[in-house]
Parts: structure tokens; sequence; C-alpha cells
């Protein structure tokens, strides 16, 4: 529906350069170059989360162009606008896969869009890099997801709530916008937080639509069902565009962090930039990576992106960084494989292990997943993140929650000989089916 | 053996005589026990330590703390308090306060805190400043010890409400008082009487104080404490009301500054026009480029820049609206479709022009002072930003009525929107009238993005948000008619806002939406049909 009128302008333009290839560039261009897709929206509601991702990896790309590209060759980045419209994004796919002949895809950002392209990827058979935090219950043989599953960001974070230095939260509001990730997020906190002897009066789920902007009555809310004489906290998994409304109601109506903590899931440095965060220092965020992380790869992964943006106040975020290790990680796999075939790529990729940017190593794990640190960070009133604790070691994502009553017995393993991604231990059959 | 009685004895001295004013020296060796603590839990322990000190002169220390402004040089490990200024942070004396030169940001570290110890330390702060001379920092400190009764509070707190003078923070450091009755030792008829102190304060402070209290306390007191519950809570049922009302208004007055500028354009010149959301989005975006340019060039002004941003938002707005009309939407009129399409498609062009021009990410638009915060009325909090914008919306309501009803352009507008060809035929330049009408509803929605850039996002698609709500409330107000789209958009935001608390948020606006098609089903030309020839032609 939307996003119709730049499209056409910009499929028209496409067509015009792609017919300008079809005559001239094919044979060199499947001699000396490998080509890499990148799907992220950048027209439409998404282009403020998804654009910066797109110039991510365009970063990255030169990077390894000026290492001296992959197995002798140059990487050549194939950019499409599937402009915030979701089945738009199958056909990129689509497009990107037959006609580009991208030997790898670096995209998506919210649910909708990836379970729009899986068949599309499983029936080309091609790899999709997934960079952002989702709700689990998912694992494909062509998707890598390089962002958290609950069990690195939702539970580990409630776990912090609960705990001394956290302030032993006993009174839980799960806020969230009213689409798939957040829903099935809470379904498995709230199933979690019941596990841990929370009574069901102490927990309070609301859902906003997208994009809500008047958030009086829920911010009201919040702090009537704070005032029960127990510690209570909010958790959200708030998307997008209705957090700043979100915060700015929060700081106006005088809801503390000290009083009432508001742990977000999708909210960071990029969210932050729109907003004056004076009032709201010390609400939390729950990442696997946060710009003010102090380390020598971090420094230079930051000063690279600002010369390459040509900007120095654009921050960077967690899907970033997902996008640094997937990219990586599939350099490194080419390279073991030998060659950019999908089939031989996907096989190599599990047990690959590259630095991340907090100071220690991730590994694609046989579930698709990638090991990483949790890391807990308060705002700051410069508008960063202050870690203010992290997990003792590496948390290995878990596509299947444990705790919920249909998934808890799924496992996904794709290397041979099993390689099924919802094996159930139960009945030891492939093809379980999860929540959602 | 008698030598280390006597060294004992000494400290022992010399630990009373920094707890009735500890030395300088004392305090600094305290102070300096955080460039050693580790962890969160440690320096909560320096903490204590300090207030335990009972010295006023811990609070600057603490405060820099809380604010995350204390910093260990790395050299020495001397504790500093700093500003950050640029790329260096300026330090000073933690206690006295004196400049004590720079240091680049690598040459020290922040001492960190958390959400638990700036507790600690608000809790710390709220005893030590009871004798403030500024009587807002006597009231905060009042409400830190209610909201965290210890019984070793009640000696402090007595001294305290004897000197105290001002009426107001007397009574609310005898709540607190009676706050830490409840949890101490004291005699049942004591508690009792807290407890009746207590719940005539009627807040949800006060039900969260006695909630906790009923759960933990022999019968008596339960009971008690338990009838005091449910008197407050029956009145904060009324305040809820009341509450509901007050947020629906809010909303309304959003809607009404976002539906005005189409009620001029859809309601009296009929034109569909898709892009209206686009300049509320300008408005916002003018909005950031006024206070951008007042932060780098004139930052004394910053608490004026939305003055002086709104007729530049107005300007802005009504330049590109008259743009749009001379260039496209004159040669559509009588063309409601291809209207529709052709004001769609500027609409994705202005989003993406301002995509490609600010990013895509949000801009920061500050609140000036004036609109931050919240004002108690009663158990109503009412926040500034949502009340400057309700007066704003009615401002500019009552001139546009003013310019529709009073002026010759007004006339000439209506003249129009009655009978084109008569009022052509009058000498009246139709074209003219179009161009700048549409203008006119251009320009306010600009300054309605003045105003909504303080409580939504200034992204490229702000002005998506708004379009279906304002076609809803002009529609249902009634085409063509101001006060219909006065009372519709009150009457939306009221009814969605009782709404919302029993149906939740998405159910609704789906609710609103239904009631909305039935009501046209009803009454086809919305609650204040125009009536006339031309309309019904």
């Amino acid at each position: 529906m939307r996003g119709n009128f730049s499209t056409i302008t910009k499929m028209f333009s496409a067509s015009v350069v792609a017919a300008g290839l079809l005559i001239s560039a094919p044979a060199k261009a499947a001699d000396d170059t490998i080509k890499v897709g990148i799907l992220h929206s950048l027209s439409g509601t998404m282009a403020i989360s998804e654009t910066t991702l797109k110039d991510a990896m365009l970063m990255l790309i030169d990077e390894q162009n000026a290492k001296g590209g992959l197995l002798g060759k140059k990487l050549e980045a194939v950019v499409v606008d599937p402009a915030s419209n979701w089945p738009l994004f199958a056909e990129k796919a689509r497009e990107l896969i037959s006609k580009d002949k991208v030997a790898a895809v670096f995209g998506c950002w919210t649910s909708v869009s990836r379970k729009s392209v899986l068949p599309v990827f499983s029936e080309l058979d091609n790899i999709l890099f997934y960079p952002v935090q989702y709700e689990g219950e998912e694992s494909e043989r062509n998707v890598f997801y390089t962002g958290a599953a609950p069990n690195q960001q939702a539970i580990p974070a409630v776990d912090y709530l609960m705990s001394e230095d956290g302030g032993s939260v006993k009174r839980w509001v799960l806020e969230g916008t009213d689409y798939v990730y957040p829903r099935t997020t809470n379904k498995i906190l709230e199933a979690y937080l019941k596990a841990k002897g929370v009574a069901a009066e102490d927990i309070m789920v609301n859902y906003t639509p997208f994009g809500f902007s008047d958030w009086q009555t829920e911010v009201s809310a919040i702090k009537k069902f704070g005032s029960a004489g127990k510690k209570t906290a909010v958790v959200s998994t708030v998307n997008g565009d209705a957090n700043v409304p979100f915060y700015k109601e929060l700081g106006n109506q005088g809801v503390k962090a000290e009083d009432i903590p508001v742990m977000a899931f999708s909210v960071g440095e990029e969210e932050l930039a729109g907003l004056d965060t004076a009032p709201l220092v010390g609400h939390l965020a729950a990442w696997n990576y946060f710009e003010s992380i102090d380390t020598p790869e971090n420094k230079k992964f930051i000063a690279d992106w600002h010369k390459f943006i040509k900007n120095d106040k654009r921050t960077t975020n967690d899907p970033m960084e997902a996008h640094y290790i997937g990219f990586n990680m599939w350099v490194k796999a080419v390279e073991k494989a030998g060659t950019t075939d999908p089939d031989k790529v996907i096989d190599a990729m599990v047990g690959v292990s590259v630095p991340n940017l907090t100071g220690g190593y991730s590994t694609m794990m046989p579930n698709h997943h990638i090991t990483k640190p949790v890391l807990i960070g308060e705002i700051q009133a410069d508008g960063q993140f202050e870690t203010v604790s992290r997990t003792p070691g590496l948390v290995m994502g878990d596509e299947w929650s444990d705790y919920l009553p249909d998934s808890k017995d799924l496992i996904s393993d794709w290397r041979a000989p099993l390689s099924c991604g919802n094996f159930n231990v139960a009945t030891g059959k492939c093809g379980g089916k999860g929540t959602n | 053996m008698t030598l280390i009685r006597a060294g004992l004895t000494l400290l022992f001295l010399l630990a009373m005589l920094s707890s009735s004013g500890a030395g300088e020296a004392d305090l600094r060796g305290i102070i300096a026990k955080f460039a050693t603590a580790k962890g969160f839990s440690e320096t909560g322990v320096v903490v204590h330590e300090l207030a335990a000190t009972g010295d006023p002169a811990v609070e600057r220390p603490l405060a820099a703390l809380a604010d995350g402004n204390l910093y260990i040089r790395k050299s020495d490990a001397l504790v500093f308090a700093g500003k950050e200024a640029g790329e260096s942070v300026q330090l000073f004396d933690p206690l006295s306060g004196e400049a004590s030169g720079e240091a680049a940001k690598d040459e020290i570290t922040k001492i960190k805190v958390n959400n638990t110890l700036r507790r600690v330390i608000r809790d710390a702060l709220g005893t030590l400043t009871l004798g403030a001379n500024d009587p807002t920092v006597r009231i905060a400190a009042a409400d830190t010890m209610f909201k965290t009764p210890d019984a070793a509070n009640i000696e402090p707190l007595d001294t305290a409400i004897a000197s105290e003078t001002v009426a107001s923070v007397k009574a609310l450091l005898e709540q607190a008082r009676a706050a830490s009755i409840l949890v101490s030792d004291r005699p049942d008829a004591d508690k009792l009487a807290a407890i009746a102190l207590i719940g005539a304060r009627g807040d949800r402070d006060a039900v969260s104080l006695l909630t906790s209290v009923e759960a933990n306390s022999p019968d008596a007191i339960k009971q008690a404490a338990t009838a005091a519950i449910a008197t407050i809570n029956s009145t904060l049922a009324f305040w809820d009301a009341g509450q509901n009302i007050w947020y629906g208004i809010s909303l309304g007055s959003v809607l009404l500054l976002a539906a005005i500028g189409l009620a001029i354009t859809f309601g009296v010149m009929g034109v569909i026009n898709m892009a209206h959301g686009e300049m509320v989005m300008l408005g916002a975006y003018t909005t950031f480029v006024v206070q951008q340019l007042i932060r780098t060039s004139f930052p004394d002004l910053f608490d004026w820049s939305l003055v002086i941003a709104l007729p530049l938002a107005f300007l802005v707005s009504a330049l590109v609206g008259l743009i749009i009309e001379r260039g496209i939407i004159r040669f559509l009129y009588g063309r409601p479709l291809e209207t529709l399409l052709a004001t769609w498609g500027v609409s994705l062009i202005l989003q993406q022009a301002v995509r490609s021009i600010f990013g895509p990410t949000n801009q920061e638009v500050g609140s000036p002072s004036w609109m931050s915060g919240s004002v108690n009325l009663g158990q109503l909090a009412i926040t500034w930003n949502r009340l400057w914008i309700l007066v704003f919306a009615l401002t500019v309501f009552a001139v546009l009525l003013y310019v529709m009803k009073r002026t010759p352009w007004g006339l000439q507008m209506r003249a129009v929107t009655a009978n084109r060809r008569m009022a052509a035929s009058m000498g009246i330049r139709t074209p003219w009238v179009d161009a700048l009408t549409f203008a006119l509803g251009s320009g306010i929605a600009g300054i309605a993005g003045v105003a909504l850039s303080q409580i939504d996002n200034v992204s490229p698609n702000l002005g998506r948000g708004y379009i279906i709500d304002s076609f809803m409330v002009v529609v249902f107000g009634g085409v063509g008619n101001l006060w219909g789209t006065l009372v519709g958009a009150f009457s939306l935001g009221i009814v969605n806002k009782f709404l919302e608390p029993y149906a939740g948020a998405v159910l609704g606006k789906i609710v609103v939406l239904v009631l909305i098609i039935l009501f046209i089903q009803k009454r086809p030309r919305g609650l204040f049909a125009l009536k006339g020839r031309a309309v019904e032609a």
C-alpha cells in the first residue's frame, strides 16, 4: 500500500540501470566480483532504523575490499529498497537472488519482513543474515540470526531487575507494541516470571498500536499499578517511533528510574538521539552491545563509522554490531569453504568464531544463533548507556524457549546427520511447532 | 595492652567527635575511599559512611555522585567533582567546590552509579537536607522520607517540624513522621493516629505505604489501614474520572490542532489533501532548524525558540501549500479521486525529501523549561506541555474563527465556498482566494507541527500518524464547519480516553472507529451539517 510512488520511480530507474548492466556487465561481474545483497528499507516507516544498517554494511564491504576482497575477488554491494512494505521484501529478495545472483543477503528488521522472505530463501537456497533481536521460536537452515534470542536479552534483563542490584523488583508491567515480537516475548516472560513465583496479580500486560503517541493513560496506569507497596518495574517492548512520546510522558509525569525503572528491549542509542535524556537517567536497556563499551575494537569501529558516514554525531548500535559479527563470520566461512556456494557456506558457518566489539569472541552455533554477552545499561544524560551489569560469560542463543509449553521440547541442530530446525526430543521426530 | 586500649579509646573519642560535625579531614578520608571501592555495593557502603557523619557538607559530593559527576583522577587516585566541557572535564574539589583544573576524559574515570545507589543517595540526602533554606528542597526531603520510612527518621523529623515555619511543608514533614512511626515500634495508639494522618494525605503514595503496613501489622492496625485504603481509593476513583476527562481534553486539543488546517482545506475547499500530515511535519522540522540555530548562535533565547518558530513554521508550510495548490491542485478541482492520488504522491515526495535532507532518524526538539514537568491539581497531575498545547489549540481556533467570520478575506473565502460562480461575478478573484485559502490551511498545519514536536517524534513519518485522525475529526464534526471540528475533536478525544483504561489502546481505537462509522450512517454530514444550495449540489 504505502511507498508505492517512490517505489515505482525507483523500480523504473533500477530497471534502466539493470538493462544497462545486462548489456555490458554480466560476464565481467561473474568473474571478478562477489555480490552481496543488502535488503533494508530506505523509505517508509522502518527507514529510520534500517538505513543505518545499510550504511554499516556498505562500510564493512568497503573495508573488506580495502583488505583485498574475498577469495581474490572484490565484493560488490547490491542495495535494494523494500520500502517498509512486507510483500515487497519477498519480491526484492527474489530479485537479489535470481537476477543479481548475490552470494548472501544481509537484511530485514521487523519479524514480519523476515517471515515474508523465509520461503524465498529456502526455495532459492541462499543465505540471510538477520541482525535484530527477535522473539525466537524459529530456526531456518538458510537464515543466520546474529541478533539476540529472548534468552540473550529478555530473560537476563528480568533476572537483573529481580536481583538486589536491580532493585529486587516484585511487580511487573509488560508494556508492548501490538505485534508478534512483543506478544511472544511477553508470553515467554510471563511464563518465566510465574515459574519464579510471581503471582498473576503482580503482572500487568498492556499493548498499544504502532506509532502510538498519546501515552497519558498508560503512564498513569503504570503509576497506579506501581503504588501497591511493592517494588515495580516496566519491561518495555514498545517499538520504534512510539518510544519517544512514551519516554517524554514518563519524564513529564515524573516517573523516576529510582522508583519505577523502565527496562527496554528496543531502545538503543539511535532512538535516544531524538530525545532529551536528562529526565530519563537511570532507565534501562538490555542489549549485547553499547556504543559506550570501552574496547579497542569498538573504538576503531566507531572511528571508522564516523569517517565513513562523515558525521561525528551518528551513533552506533546493537544491530550494527550484529551485522559486523555476521559479515565477518560469512567472510570467514567463505574462506573456509573456498567458495561462495550457499550450500557449502551454510555448512562451513557452524563453529566459525569471530571477535565481537565487546572484547570477546562470538561463535555460530549449530542452531544458527550466536553466542554473545548480555549487557544491561542505564541511560545517561548524554544519550549513551552506562553498563551496570554484564553476564559473566557468553550466552548461547536459544531459539526454542524453554518456558513455553509448545516449544520446550524442541531443539535445532543444522549439522548432519540431524539437520533439523525443530527436532522434538520428546517424540524423537523432526517437525515440531512452536508458539506463534 | 594498655597502650592498645588507650589507642582504642582515642579512636572511639575521635569517632564521637566526627559524628558530631565531622572534621573536614575525616570527610576527605571517607571520600577518598570512593577511589578504592569496587562495584556498586562497596560504593554504597562509602555513601552510607558519608551520610552517617550527619555533616551537611557531604551534600555536595553525594549530589555530584548521584548525578554521575564524581570522578577519580587516574594519576593520583584523588576524587573530584567534575563538569564536562567538550573533550575535557573541569575538576572541582568535592567538598568546597573550588575549581581544581581540568583533565582530559581518559585521565579520569567516572564513579558509576546505578538506580539502587541513586536511591540510597537520595534517602541519605533526604535526612541531610531537612534543614535546607530552600522550601522546595525541604519538600523534596519530606517526600523522600515519606516514601522510605525509617524509625531512625523520627527524631530528625521532630526537630525539623519544631523549627518549620511554612505550613504546607510542615504538613508534609508530619506525614513523613507518621510514615516513620508506622515502621517503628511505637505504641499502637501512635500508629493509629499516624494512619489517620496518612489517610488524610489521600494520594497513591499513601496507598502504597498503607498497603505495605496492612501486609505486616497486627489486627487492630491492619483494620485501620484497610479502612484508610478504602477511603482513599474511593476518592481516587473520583479523581480518576477527572483524570480521564483531562486526558481526553488533552488528546482532543492535539486532534484539534492536527485537524484544524484540514478543516480549511478539506472542510471549506473540499480538497482531499493527503499531504496535510506532511505540512504538520514541515512545521515540526522548521522548529528543529530554528532550535539548532538558537542552540549554536543564541543559547539565551532557547526558552523562546518555540515562539520564534511559530511564524516561520506558518510561512514555510503556507509557502509549500501555495506551491502545491498553484502547481497541482488547481488543475484538479472537482475531481476528488485525482486530487487524492496526486496529494498522496506529494506526501511521499515530501517525506522522502525530508528524509534525504535531514536523515531518516528522529531529530531532537528540546522542551523549553516552561513546558517541562507537571503541576498537581488535587490528585490530578497536569503536565505543562499538554496544558500549553490545549491553550495554544484554543487560541489558534479563536484566531481562525475571527479570520473566517470577521475579515474581508474570510468573507471572500466563504463566498467562494458557498457559490463560486456568483462570487466570481461579484468581482472576487476566485483562483487567488483558492490559493490563499489552501496556503492558510497548510500554514495552520505548520504551526500545529510546532506544538506536536513537543509530544511526538520529529521524524519524516510524523505526519502519517495524524492524517487519518484529522480526516476522522473533520468528517465527524461536519465538513465545512469549524465549530464542528472543535466539538468533534474534543468528543473523540474524551470518548477515546474513557475507553482506553477498560478496552486498552488498540481496542479503544477500533471501537471509536466503529462508532464513527455508525454515526456517519445516521448523519452523513457529521455533527454540524452545513445547509445551503451549494452544499446540496
